[in-house]
């Protein structure tokens, strides 16, 4: 996701080109099979099953179980732990891309930031909860942090170690699109620091800001192994709800609701994506 | 839990072996030899010695769910390929019931599928569809309320629910003790209620104490309401490596599942609440369209065995209590020395019935959330 986010502001002409011995289309054919098996036809199947009733037969039964009190539970819950985990995430991420873009642009501290960050941004699942968990969990070696299981903020906390790092790398373009120039045309007709962000900078970084921020809430949203490993005696958000009644062996198990389930979050980051590619577009406006 | 690579190469395996099987399987049928796949005891397919030979021809059995450290089922599965030369598969072992039969469905008419399963009640009631009838040669000693009476699922070993705990707490007497403020995220379930049976049973342990019946789990649940509103809830799911790392220090499991010698820990207690000692058990049953059915019965025979290295008592070495346990130990079988080891239980054993089980499963579904959230 973060390379969908950098390649439109790296897109250039194409060479004017020597004739191709295969149609150029076949280079596309590993890419569509793999999003063909691996996406479209699970999202296909999910669909196909939430509209079944359980003995295979037409129905719309599942959606009306999308209203039911203790589904939408689950589904607050995941909005909940989204929101405030992208928001924290996109706030401290965009505070640190400024402080890093503000830098020397071949400096080290530069290079490793975002090294680091290309390498945290994947760090997440059990090892990172273990990794909290022997420090402030219910018998950490450095303390016993009573907060670390509330919830949303301490699973928040959790995320913010894979959200900031993500934050810096796909808002990294939007900040190294800000030109100097500009800084200086508002500070030569007289402009003050806050002018300048309120007038020129904040309205330019605003789509790019609120685009990662998305990106950010589906990352959350999805993320499984690191809350399951967390807080595992209780379901939070719906991909736990999943396995609940995918898993469960004492009677609740229900692979209709598993499905009703995933199509609401089918539901969920299609809104959310829609709303990034819109903002994604918006931005690269002025970005290249 | 598995890797998708490993994932792929099992299925490759198991085309492999379905095509083995495939060349093979017509020759033993032209010969006329018994079809396992639908013979209810080994006497009626022609004695335990054709069902060994036959068995032994398959070679493999598919196992699935069973953790090696769990009931001690490392040391039964290797002593069954020892005697008998039959392959174990053993499929994602730290399964859960509900994955079972999820394997059964999904695998369905594969060499992969599992041949037998060792799920929860609630599961195995579910699901008798999957299962085919069977009886062990040791069926009369399976006590009539622990089996199906047409042998479609049949319980194997169980234990009762047991507080385990680290002994820095000193010597925990009753369940109040738990909501002390020492206990501070200390105590943990395996398991979500909802979705484990053995956290559900936790649940249920904390409402017999608490006064509550079998089949109204509020008062457990309101405990926990309690235990978590004192601070003292971990919400980490109990593992040996977490009671290792010493993050759950305070357990609710089945006592076969708290031993010291089953969580590796020396300063290790267990406590069976008296007064109400909740038991559970776990039931057996064969996969209807087993791709082994021969091997699948004699790991049943095998498992119901009475003999030192049998089944029963390899399980009651390991903690757990063999459903064939009162017979044994009137005929003299019992391995005393282990029975001797096992958690003293006293007062009259409470176990749910199907709808007790339901009914707190549903009281769970809409009332858990609420009181630990």
């Amino acid at each position: 996701m973060a390379v969908a986010a950098t390649t439109e502001a790296g897109a250039r002409p194409g060479r004017p080109g020597r004739r191709l011995s295969a149609p150029a289309w076949v280079g596309t054919v590993p890419f569509f099979a793999y999003v063909g098996i691996f996406l479209l036809l699970p999202t296909g199947i999910v669909l196909y099953n939430a509209f079944q009733n359980p003995t295979g037969g037409f129905s719309l039964s599942g959606l009306k179980a999308l209203g039911n009190p203790e589904i939408r539970g689950f589904f607050w819950g995941s909005i909940e732990l989204c929101l405030v985990s992208s928001l924290t995430g996109a706030v401290f991420g965009a505070i640190l891309a400024y402080a890093v873009a503000s830098g020397n642009p071949d400096g080290v501290v530069r290079r490793l930031y975002l090294a680091v960050s290309g390498v945290l941004a994947q760090f997440g699942g059990v090892t990172l909860a273990f990794a909290f968990l022997v420090l402030i969990g219910p018998v950490g070696l450095l303390t016993h942090a009573s907060w670390y299981l509330d919830f949303p903020w301490g699973i928040a906390v959790i995320y913010a170690y894979f959200q900031i790092p993500l934050m810096v790398l796909v808002f990294m373009p939007a900040m190294d699109g800000l030109k100097v120039q500009w800084r200086e045309a508002s500070e030569n007709l007289g402009a003050s620091a806050w002018q300048y962000w309120r007038h020129v900078g904040g309205p330019l970084l605003a789509p790019a800001f609120l685009g990662a921020a998305l990106l950010l809430f589906a990352n959350a949203l999805s993320a499984f192994a690191t809350i399951e490993a967390w807080e595992n005696q209780i379901a939070y958000v719906v991909p736990q709800q999943i396995s609940t009644v995918l898993n469960s062996e004492v009677g609740l198990a229900n692979v209709n609701e598993a499905d009703v389930l995933a199509l609401g979050m089918i539901i969920m980051v299609a809104i959310v994506m829609t709303g990034y590619a819109l903002l994604q577009r918006r931005a690269a406006r002025w970005l290249r | 839990m598995r890797s998708p690579h490993r994932n792929a190469l099992i299925g490759l395996t198991a085309l492999a072996l379905l095509a083995a099987g495939c060349s093979s399987g017509s020759s033993t049928s032209a010969s006329g030899t018994t079809n396992w796949a639908t013979v209810t005891s080994a006497s009626a397919g022609g004695g335990m010695s054709a069902l060994v030979a036959a068995a032994k021809k398959e070679g493999t059995l598919n196992v699935i769910a069973l953790p090696p450290t769990w009931a001690n089922y490392g040391a039964i599965i290797s002593t069954f390929e020892k005697k008998y030369g039959i392959k174990v598969n053993s499929a994602n072992p730290d399964g859960t019931s509900q994955q079972e039969v999820n394997a059964i469905k999904q695998e369905n008419g594969t060499a992969a599928a599992p041949d037998v399963v060792d799920v929860g009640q609630a599961v195995a009631l579910a699901n008798t569809a999957l299962f085919t009838p069977y009886k062990v040669a040791t069926w009369s000693s399976i006590p009539a309320a622990q089996r199906d009476p047409s042998g479609l699922w049949y319980e194997d070993y169980g234990g009762y629910m047991a507080i385990g705990y680290s002994s820095k707490f000193g010597t925990i007497t009753s369940l109040s003790d738990l909501l002390s403020s020492k206990f501070k995220g200390a105590v943990a379930l395996n398991g979500d209620p909802t979705s484990a049976n053995a956290g559900l049973n936790g649940v249920m342990l904390a409402n017999l104490l608490s006064g509550g019946t079998p089949s109204d789990i509020s008062k457990g649940v309101d405990w926990f309401h309690k235990l978590k509103q004192a601070g003292n809830f971990n919400p980490v799911s109990a593992t040996g490596a977490t009671i290792k790392a010493g993050t759950t220090p305070v357990v609710f499991n089945w006592d076969y599942l708290n031993l010291p010698s089953y969580v590796g820990v020396s300063n290790w207690k267990v406590f069976v609440p008296p007064g109400v000692p909740l038991g559970g058990y776990y039931t057996q049953a064969i996969n209807k369209s087993a791709p082994h059915p021969a091997a699948a019965r004699l790991w049943e025979e095998f498992l119901y065995s009475q003999a030192t290295d049998g089944g029963q008592n390899l399980w009651l070495v390991g903690g757990a209590r063999p459903v064939e346990q009162p017979a044994m130990t009137s005929n003299g079988t019992i391995n005393s020395a282990a029975a001797a080891k096992l958690p003293p239980v006293s007062g009259t054993p409470v176990f749910l019935s199907q709808q007790q089980a339901t009914a707190a499963a549903n009281y769970l579904s809409a009332n858990w959330q609420s009181a630990i959230g």
